[in-house]
């Protein structure tokens, strides 16, 4: 229901700012926000996996996602013709299937492989293995010229919107949704609430873990495509720690174990953020950069008076099971 | 033969846990291991389920050898065990911590929970039915939507009795059920075991400081002091033994 509701307002809204049409209301800058607030509930909600659901604490979420956006970079510049060259609407459909199913694939591809580099270690460990990770990335790409190293990689067309931020947005609430009211995540519950009585459940804690990852890492990797394709331009220092570091913020703000608490984790910081910048940039402009100090403040603030995040792990009606179950 | 234990040996550095034990289980038996604290009863069921490896000794489920095998592939060849400690997943509700424990059946594979499909929902439903009929037999259906770490101590050991029995074992190993009980909860606590007995079609192993219990409802005990079996066979003359006594005297009064 709310799924059809948002996507029958997310069509006419999109075509509505790409016509022009009441410009002072429907605003590209709005739509820009919203299609920011999308990549990042792909992004937070795939984290919600690891960190809520199966009660790892993952750190380099941004990892996964600078795998997808450079595949999806390399992808749509130098693998397809560009959209110009194909039938309007369904062309830039076919390349937008193309370049995040390759970064969907790559991403869950490199996942997979630190599921099992991550074999039973837990906690701590597996924090840092997954930060380290992060750097690597990052560190790797800076050093890969053909992509543009410190740089950047410039010139990748639009072939993203806010309507295919919003398909992606949904479809991976609802993928998740679904896997997680499953057979599946019921076994990624149980690891987090008591890893020892799930495996003697005949649980296998390392091939249930590598799923998990393996499904996190695509979803930050189609993340990565989207962001990749709306953004035009991506460096690696975009896809570093600080970027990890936001998306936890979004996630502990929200709540663990909650799809609802990331959505509303995403909205509630995307929007704190711009309100704090145009605030700031209206009235004291010379303090533009400290608004970068508010993200880590709310965290401590979450942990200190709210550790549960805003939801708990509360579910929205929608974003609960269909049966009576 | 339900479960054959031949020289089960574990040491852990200079202290012999469990010294050359050996247990034959019928495929329908109840049988219990009892001793003073620290004697080695809960490392002999941390050794039948894979959770610390044998240093010698041969563990068979059934005609298939099972010691040396990972905790969850000797749980799929058909263990399962309740914990001194209780371990439910405390978070997730009484329904699903017994649907959780039906995974291996699932009888779909990760795509089509995705995208739900018509053999996602029939297998889902199946899931669901059986495992309300599951609670209803220990009586916790409704009880169902709340999570079980709320559940009070006596429902708590039941649900992880039923847990345990959700994944179809063919033998059960319980670990202390009737520890923190007071005699009201003992005395149904032993009903639920013979209950489960007669209903189901499986060996019963039951490790147990509480005496009573154990009188009433295993055929034989071993008792263990120190890693080793000092006595065994039917509980009425085990607990006349003197050897017994002496063990059991060093810190509880002696047997009635």
């Amino acid at each position: 229901m709310v799924c059809t509701l948002i996507l029958a307002l997310a069509l006419p809204l999109q075509l509505s700012v790409d016509a022009g049409l009441f410009p002072d209301v429907l605003n590209p800058y709005y739509l820009h926000l919203l299609t920011i607030i999308g990549m990042n509930i792909i992004l937070v909600a795939s984290l919600n996996l690891l960190n809520g659901y199966l009660g790892e604490f993952a750190l380099g979420h941004a990892g996964f996602m600078a795998v997808g956006a450079y595949t999806a970079a390399l992808l749509a510049t130098k693998a397809l013709p560009s959209a110009a060259a194909l039938p309007p609407v369904l062309g830039t459909c076919i390349i937008l299937v193309v370049t995040l199913g390759g970064a969907m694939l790559m991403a869950a591809g490199i996942g997979y492989l630190i599921g099992l580099v991550t074999f039973k270690t837990v906690g701590d460990y597996l924090a840092i293995i997954t930060l380290g990770f992060n750097m690597i990335i990052v560190n790797a790409i800076q050093n890969l010229d053909f992509v543009g190293g410190p740089r950047g990689f410039t010139g990748i067309p639009k072939n993203t919107n806010f309507l295919a931020v919003a398909v992606c947005a949904l479809l991976t609430l609802g993928l998740l949704r679904n896997l997680i009211q499953s057979s599946f995540g019921r076994v990624w519950v149980s690891i987090r609430e008591n890893a020892i009585a799930a495996e003697l459940m005949g649980v296998s804690i390392a091939k249930a873990k590598n799923w998990a990852f393996t499904i996190a890492a695509a979803f930050a990797g189609l993340a990565g495509g989207l962001w990749a394709q709306n953004q035009q331009f991506i460096t690696p220092r975009s896809f570093d720690y600080i970027k990890t570091t936001e998306i936890l913020v979004m996630l502990y703000l929200g709540g663990m174990a909650s799809l609802s608490g990331s959505i509303l984790g995403v909205v509630a910081y995307t929007l704190l953020m711009e309100l704090l910048r145009n605030l700031l940039s209206a009235f004291a402009p010379q303090l533009a950069e400290w608004r970068m100090l508010i993200s880590p403040l709310i965290l401590i603030v979450i942990m200190l008076t709210r550790q549960t995040g805003l939801l708990g792990n509360r579910e929205w009606r929608w974003l609960r099971p269909r049966q009576g179950a | 033969m339900g479960l054959r234990i031949t020289d089960l040996t574990k040491s852990f550095g200079g202290l012999t846990a469990v010294d050359g034990f050996n247990l034959e289980l019928g495929d329908r038996d109840l049988q219990g291991i009892i001793g003073p604290n620290g004697a080695g009863k809960t490392t002999v069921f941390n050794l039948i389920t894979g959770v610390y490896a044998p240093d010698r000794g041969q563990i068979q489920l059934g005609e298939r050898p099972v010691s040396g095998l990972p905790s969850d592939a000797i749980a799929r060849a058909g263990i399962a065990r309740t914990f001194q400690n209780i371990r439910l997943f405390a978070q997730m509700t009484v329904l699903d911590n017994i649907t959780m424990a039906l995974h291996a059946r699932a009888g779909y594979w990760l795509w089509e929970a995705a995208f739900r499909t018509g053999n996602f929902h029939r297998q889902e439903a199946r899931l669901l039915a059986e495992s309300r009929e599951h609670l209803a037999r220990f009586g916790l259906l409704d009880r169902q939507r709340e999570s079980a770490g709320s559940l009070p101590y006596g429902e708590q050991r039941r649900l992880e009795i039923a847990r345990a029995l959700a994944t179809g074992p063919k033998v059960l190993l319980l670990d202390e059920p009737a520890a923190g009980m007071n005699p009201r909860e003992v005395e149904e606590l032993i009903q639920l075991i013979q209950q489960v007995h007669r209903d189901f079609s499986l060996a019963i192993l039951l490790i147990e400081h509480q005496l009573p219990v154990v009188m009433e409802l295993c055929r034989e005990v071993q008792v263990l002091d120190f890693g080793q079996t000092i006595a065994s066979g039917a509980p009425q003359e085990v607990v006349r033994n003197p050897l017994v006594i002496e063990a059991y005297l060093g810190e509880e009064e002696a047997p009635a």
